[in-house]
């Protein structure tokens, strides 16, 4: 049997992170991320892990680039403004292709509350480049836990920067976690790693660039040979790790879509509704890039309506306009609907029913 | 291709298939060959990483055979500190940055790694403005300088210059600081000194270690390589001293 836990979802962060044999956190205090980084400087430096605390969230990004140099698995936390400084080194370490994730806990824009106000930075890959990051949005303690792990599977996979998307409500709620071991499969030997000529069995020296095409390499001569070789990148992760979650979608005349906490509070609305009688569905993408386009596309064919559900003021629903391509009708439930109108409301099943019931009659 | 070697070319400098990019006079060259002998002559080849900046020494990420990362301008400080974190202490872990790298947009990561006594080594070369952009106002360029930004001359409106050598040396994390030029081969020599006492600090795990190394930028002081080199022994050392800072064998 497997420990379980009471914790926070933000300390379940620091028990995935140790569970994937993470090897070094670089971080700095913001709100609502705090106890993440207290974990790993509680957890971490007696276990020989190495925590660090920078001087700023565009150092944090830096050093955790200075960590995937090594070929370790190393992360970082942060919240919203914090994110924004880490921009430019997203960009640089998902140009050199080196692999670590980044637990985002959005806030409410500027505000210490809770919000989701992140998704669009998030998932359109907010430095320069054109460069793209997987990202995943749990809804719950357990979940932080599991996708941390999973996240730095598909970082090591694809060799990407991965992106785990929480928030304050999920950070701070105290769930009971089960601390399980999930067998994702083997991974490639990281022979790029930057140790030393020691370290590397040919005995050559290697070479990491946050400008991969402009120092000529045999790999990518040019800068147009290193997008060719990205694209297929991001074709592939389009292909195989569109990750979602559907509750009741075979009949449902309304669909739901709405990931993170979000997405809890919109299946007590579906079941409710679901008990007057009225046939609503849920379509949860967990996987916020790449997104779960085909699934929202083939249901708006069928003729469903949508509802987005989103704590910010409206930017999933872009994406689920770009899946439904015109088809559908869709509607939009957001911060503006919360049950009080300020930063410490929240959307309550009860509104998203009230929603539901006003477009099935 | 069989390799033609250069008399006098170090043994790590690589053969690389691109021209390298360094303006006739310029200094940076110098600083990769006296870097080379360097990391040679105390037998780190096999054990050492270069983490390069973004400047016109970024060609150094590719010409020294070693282990080396192209990394952010201005963050070589973090990332090496963590990566040294990592890699432990038998693994050197040195920076190669420019003064606007390590003192104007890095000066945040430059401080902290010095302040958390980083087992670390920065070689900083100070040529007083940014040579790859151009020639603008860095926070070495002297009063008085005229600069692409400074078009009349650097005045008190845009304060003075850094002196890094001495300053990073005022803080109780730094093992060694050091500054040294390549106006003549007493100088070169000693500057290779300082270079090897720096990676010493690191070996022997007394706390950071910082050299400043003086540089010509003939191209943007629009100058002869020769006039440069007569400016840097009149004006620039003066302002600019050589030698040592600070050297300590141990933190307490």
């Amino acid at each position: 049997m497997t420990d379980r836990l009471l914790i926070q979802g933000n300390e379940a962060v620091g028990w995935g992170a140790l569970n994937a044999d993470c090897r070094g956190f670089f971080g700095y205090p913001i709100t609502p991320q705090n106890e993440i980084i207290e974990w790993f400087a509680r957890e971490f430096p007696k276990r020989g892990r190495a925590f660090l605390q920078s001087a700023s969230e565009t150092g944090s990004i830096n050093m955790v680039h200075g960590g995937a140099l090594t070929g370790v698995r190393v992360m970082t936390s942060t919240s919203s403004p914090g994110w924004a400084l880490m921009q430019e080194g997203m960009s640089n370490l998902a140009n050199a292709e080196l692999p670590c994730v980044i637990v985002l806990v959005q806030r409410g824009w500027n505000t210490t509350r809770h919000a989701q106000t992140d998704y669009t930075s998030v998932t359109q890959g907010g430095g320069y480049g054109g460069y793209k990051t997987i990202v995943l949005a749990p809804k719950s303690a357990q979940e932080l836990y599991d996708f941390v792990q999973l996240a730095f599977y598909l970082a090591d996979k694809y060799r990407n920067p991965v992106v785990v998307l929480s928030d304050a409500i999920l950070g701070q709620m105290m769930e009971a976690v089960e601390l399980r071991n999930p067998d994702f499969g083997p991974l490639p030997d990281k022979d790029w790693a930057i140790t030393g000529k020691a370290n590397h069995k040919d005995g050559n020296r290697r070479f990491s660039s946050i400008g991969q095409g402009m120092l000529p390499t045999p790999k990518h001569p040019n800068l147009c040979a290193f997008w060719g070789d990205y694209k297929n990148k991001i074709d592939t992760i389009k292909k195989k790790e569109v990750r979602y979650e559907t509750y009741l979608l075979d009949d449902a005349e309304l669909v739901l879509v709405a990931f993170g906490y979000v997405a809890r509070v919109s299946l007590e609305a579906l079941l409710a509704a679901r008990n007057k009688g009225l046939k609503v569905g849920l379509i949860r993408p967990i996987t916020l890039w790449p997104f779960p386009s085909e699934t929202i596309r083939d249901k708006a064919k069928k003729g469903a309506t949508f509802l987005v559900v989103e704590d910010n003021m409206g930017q999933m629903i872009e994406d689920v306009g770009v899946a439904v391509q015109g088809q559908a009708e869709i509607h939009l439930v957001n911060a503006l609907d919360r049950h009080l109108p300020i930063e410490e409301g929240a959307i309550y099943p009860e509104k998203v029913l009230e929603k539901i019931e006003a477009l099935i009659k | 291709m069989e390799k033609k070697w250069i008399a006098g070319t170090p043994r790590l400098w690589r053969d690389i298939p691109v021209i390298i990019p360094f303006c006739p006079g310029c200094q940076h060259g110098t600083a990769v060959k006296a870097l080379c002998e360097v990391i040679d002559e105390l037998g780190m080849e096999k054990n050492s990483v270069l983490v390069v900046g973004i400047g016109c020494y970024t060609m150094a990420s590719i010409l020294v055979d070693v282990d080396s990362a192209m990394i952010a301008h201005g963050r070589a400080c973090d990332i090496a500190s963590a990566m040294k974190r990592i890699v432990g202490k038998d693994t050197m872990v040195i920076t190669w940055q420019g003064d606007g790298d390590a003192l104007a947009i890095g000066c945040e990561p430059t401080i902290h790694a010095a302040a958390r006594s980083e087992k670390i080594t920065t070689f900083m070369i100070n040529n007083g403005n940014y040579g790859t952009t151009g020639g603008q106002l860095a926070p070495t360029t002297p009063l008085g300088q005229v600069t692409t930004t400074t078009p009349f001359g650097r005045n008190q409106d845009q304060g003075y210059p850094i002196q890094a050598a001495e300053f990073i040396g005022s803080l109780k994390g730094v093992a060694y600081t050091a500054r040294g030029a390549f106006t003549s081969p007493a100088n070169y020599q000693k500057t290779k000194k300082y270079m090897k006492k720096a990676l010493e600090k690191q070996r022997d795990g007394v706390g950071y270690s910082f050299v400043e190394i003086l540089s010509t930028c003939p191209a943007n002081w629009h100058m002869s390589p020769l006039d440069s080199l007569k400016r840097v022994e009149e004006e620039v050392i003066p302002l600019f001293p050589l030698g040592e800072f600070k050297d300590v064998d141990k933190i307490e």
